[in-house]
């Protein structure tokens, strides 16, 4: 009791010195650096929708950006662990396609032609995915293994990953491009049918800002066990209304994207409906591929935060020996790191290939560094012990939001590489830059 | 008299000729010293002179090239730090040993988190306890919310001795604990010493201050380049005599002399 009181004293005496922006960071716990990405964002959105003339900020360009930035954000929650451990895994991209091609064959011809499966069953997504996972977490093994046990350094390991997988990844059809994918699995890569509809993307908003609530009382009510500070009601209420309407704000756009007439048509016909006069306004809602990828950013973030898992991962990346010291198995913790980046590199893979509805060798190529970018302008430190899963998908998306926006410009993809080169050089210095003056 | 009772007792630890070498190095070189259960025992030394090298096998941090450690008269099996915490081995290290960017709470528990029902991390019991402990050693410590590379180095060290006793330690090591301390937190160390060592936890305390170690060890054991020069009750020996030791490696009658020992004087 007297310590929480003492505590709650000497806070409020220090707060009286702040101006009102630090107080009001304080009350609401904010940081700094995530507004900073939040506004780089805000800028590059608004920027980007003058000079398209107006198509950036449309439904339709919001909701495939969405789908567009999914793999990379998924590989990028995996990244985040591995750098804050001060390691580097180069080798994503080479096995996002090699484990691209395991899924795409296994589904298109050893399932059909080895195990007599049909076209179209339903088991067939379950199992080429499930396969597929177990392909990344026995490469991720490999390589973990490898670094933690042997000892031989990350960037090597994974430097010959990268063309271990891609030249794998040419074996498994002798580069010969494997085409339809499965009709279920297709749904992972989104479109019309790869989406939820507006029904389900309202139940998920809903359920969404029910989370938030729950998360929010959750942590009142818990440091109200220990008579710890609260954070201001006001700041609760401001933090939580804002979360909830970027849930309602983003299914609202999703939902105003509505199929294309084409496909609505056929939809139609198939089912025997008439098609009014001035056209079926059908919503696409969330893309499946959205959806995982938001599922994983909660799952990664729980991991990192909420586990014991998560929190050694942070204390070997900010000091080793203090790590192994206090008695935690710091290799087996280095091993698991990289088989979560195994695992969720296959995953991206079925996103990718499922969106192109084909498995290709050449499937990732450059993606390990969209994905480190990711990771490093979300704020993950290269020297290990720093960076948020949060920040890493927003800085996904906003590389994702660079490189489409530039398509819609026009601009041509050499100068699309020199802009985005840039702006990871920029947006790395301006983090330096940062860190120095907290 | 303390030691009178302590010695027909079998030894808390009991490190028989270990030695280590690094390279060429012989870092330790044939020491023996034991710790009975109640006492204090001083290890003290010249820069360099293996101090921290032979606590930091008693702790697993180093495997042992020779020599056998045993634990309530039964040979010990330490490989690692967690072996050694397993038989209540807790160790405040020179360098401190914390995880620079995670706050001083997950700094006491790394490695033993406390855990909710639903085995996440119980942060804020985590951060009650912290409080609680850090209030015993630094009542004016209040960041803990911060990561501990923005803590001044009087602080860390408190968190690093919090750490230590938090877990009920049978054994403790301390190494140069108090060396960024001011004044007034050296005393609390002091104070928490005697209570500890009321509680018949057996203490390894190295430290230069040759004025402390008489005022909190019951025996000092003095090193050389890797060897022990010898061993006396405090009780038996002056602070010149220790000072003689330490420099020249000269043994004096009150000691019981180890392998280090000057030859030609005795
Ligand atoms: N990891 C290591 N690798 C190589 N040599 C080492 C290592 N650790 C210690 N040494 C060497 O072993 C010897 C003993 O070092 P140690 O740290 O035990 O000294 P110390 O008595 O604790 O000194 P101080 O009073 O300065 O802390 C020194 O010569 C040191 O250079
Ligand atoms: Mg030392």
């Amino acid at each position: 009791m007297s310590d929480a009181t003492s505590a709650t004293t000497a806070d409020r005496a220090r707060e009286a010195e702040l101006g009102p922006l630090a107080r009001f960071l304080k009350a609401t716990e904010l940081d700094i650096r995530m507004l900073g990405m939040l506004g780089a964002l805000v800028l590059i959105w608004t920027v980007l929708h003058f000079l398209s003339g107006g198509l950036f900020l449309t439904p339709r360009n919001l909701w495939n950006l969405s789908v567009q930035t999914s793999s990379v954000a998924i590989m990028a929650t995996g990244m985040v662990l591995v750098i804050v451990l001060r390691n580097i895994d180069l080798s994503v991209g080479s096995m996002e396609g090699f484990v691209g091609m395991v899924m795409g064959v296994l589904q298109a011809q050893i399932l059909i032609r080895v195990f007599g499966f049909s076209l179209g069953e339903p088991w067939i997504w379950v199992i080429a995915l499930g396969c597929g996972i177990l392909t990344g977490l026995i490469i991720g093994a490999l390589h973990g293994f490898i670094i933690a046990y042997l000892e031989v350094p990350a960037f090597i390991v994974t430097l010959g990953g990268l063309l271990i997988w891609r030249g794998a990844a040419w074996w498994v059809t002798s580069g010969q491009t494997v085409a339809p994918l499965d009709a279920t699995f297709q749904l992972m890569g989104g479109g019309p049918m790869g989406s939820i509809g507006a029904g389900w993307s309202w139940a998920v908003a809903v359920a969404g800002c029910l989370g938030v609530a729950f998360l929010m009382l959750n942590g009142r009510s818990q440091r109200k066990r220990f008579r710890f500070p609260l954070r201001p009601v006001w700041a609760e209420v401001l933090l939580g209304g804002v979360a909830c309407a970027a849930i309602l704000g983003a299914v609202w756009v999703a939902n105003s994207y509505p199929w294309p007439v084409g496909i609505v048509r056929r939809y139609a016909e198939a089912r025997g409906v008439e098609v009014p006069e001035g056209g079926l306004f059908i919503a696409h809602g969330i893309a499946i591929p959205v959806l995982m990828a938001v599922a994983v950013g909660i799952v990664m973030t729980f991991v990192t935060n909420r586990t014991r898992f998560g929190r050694y991962v942070f204390a070997i990346g900010g000091n080793p020996e203090a790590a192994n010291l206090a008695g935690i198995n710091t290799r087996w913790v280095t091993m698991k790191v990289f088989m979560i980046m195994g695992v969720l590199v296959a995953i991206s893979a079925a996103i990718s290939s499922a969106r192109l509805n084909a498995a290709t060798n050449a499937l990732g190529t450059l993606d390990e560094l969209l994905v480190i970018a990711a990771a490093v302008i979300g704020g993950t430190s290269l020297a290990g012990g720093a960076g948020t899963i949060i920040g890493a998908m927003l800085g996904a998306l906003l590389m994702q939001s660079l490189q489409s926006g530039m398509v819609l410009l026009g601009i041509d993809s050499p100068l699309q590489n020199i802009v985005v080169g840039a702006v990871l050089v920029i947006a790395v210095w301006l983090d330096t830059v940062y860190r120095k003056r907290v | 008299m303390a030691e009178a009772a302590s010695r027909s007792s079998v030894p808390l630890i009991d490190m028989r000729n270990i030695s280590i070498a690094f390279g060429g190095i012989r870092a330790v070189d044939d020491a023996s010293v034991d710790l009975h259960a109640g006492e204090v025992l001083a290890l003290l030394g010249h820069n360099g002179a293996g101090k921290s090298t032979l606590i930091k096998i008693l702790s697993g941090a180093y495997k042992r090239d020779a020599g056998q450690i045993f634990v309530n008269g039964e040979e010990a099996v330490i490989n690692n730090p967690r072996d050694a915490k397993k038989y209540g081995i807790e160790t405040i290290y020179q360098t401190l040993a914390l995880a620079d960017n995670v706050d001083a709470a997950a700094n006491l528990f790394l490695g033993r988190e406390l855990m909710t029902r639903w085995n996440t991390l119980d942060d804020v019991a985590m951060e009650a306890e912290a409080r609680k402990v850090m209030g015993r050693l630094n009542p004016r410590f209040q960041r803990f919310k911060e990561p501990v590379i923005k803590l001044s180095g009087g602080q860390r060290q408190s968190v690093a001795i919090a750490r230590a006793i938090l877990f009920n330690a049978r054994i403790l090591i301390m190494d140069e604990p108090t060396a960024a301390l001011g004044p007034q937190e050296t005393a609390q160390v002091g104070e928490l010493v005697r209570q500890l060592k009321a509680d018949g936890i057996g203490i390894f305390l190295i430290s230069h201050d040759i004025h402390d170690v008489f005022e909190l060890a019951d025996r000092v054991c003095v090193m050389k380049n890797g060897q022990v020069v010898g061993t006396a009750s405090t009780q038996d020996v002056t602070q010149d005599e220790v000072l003689g030791m330490i420099i020249l490696g000269k043994c004096p009658p009150g000691a019981i002399p180890g392998p280090g020992a000057l030859k030609i004087a005795a």
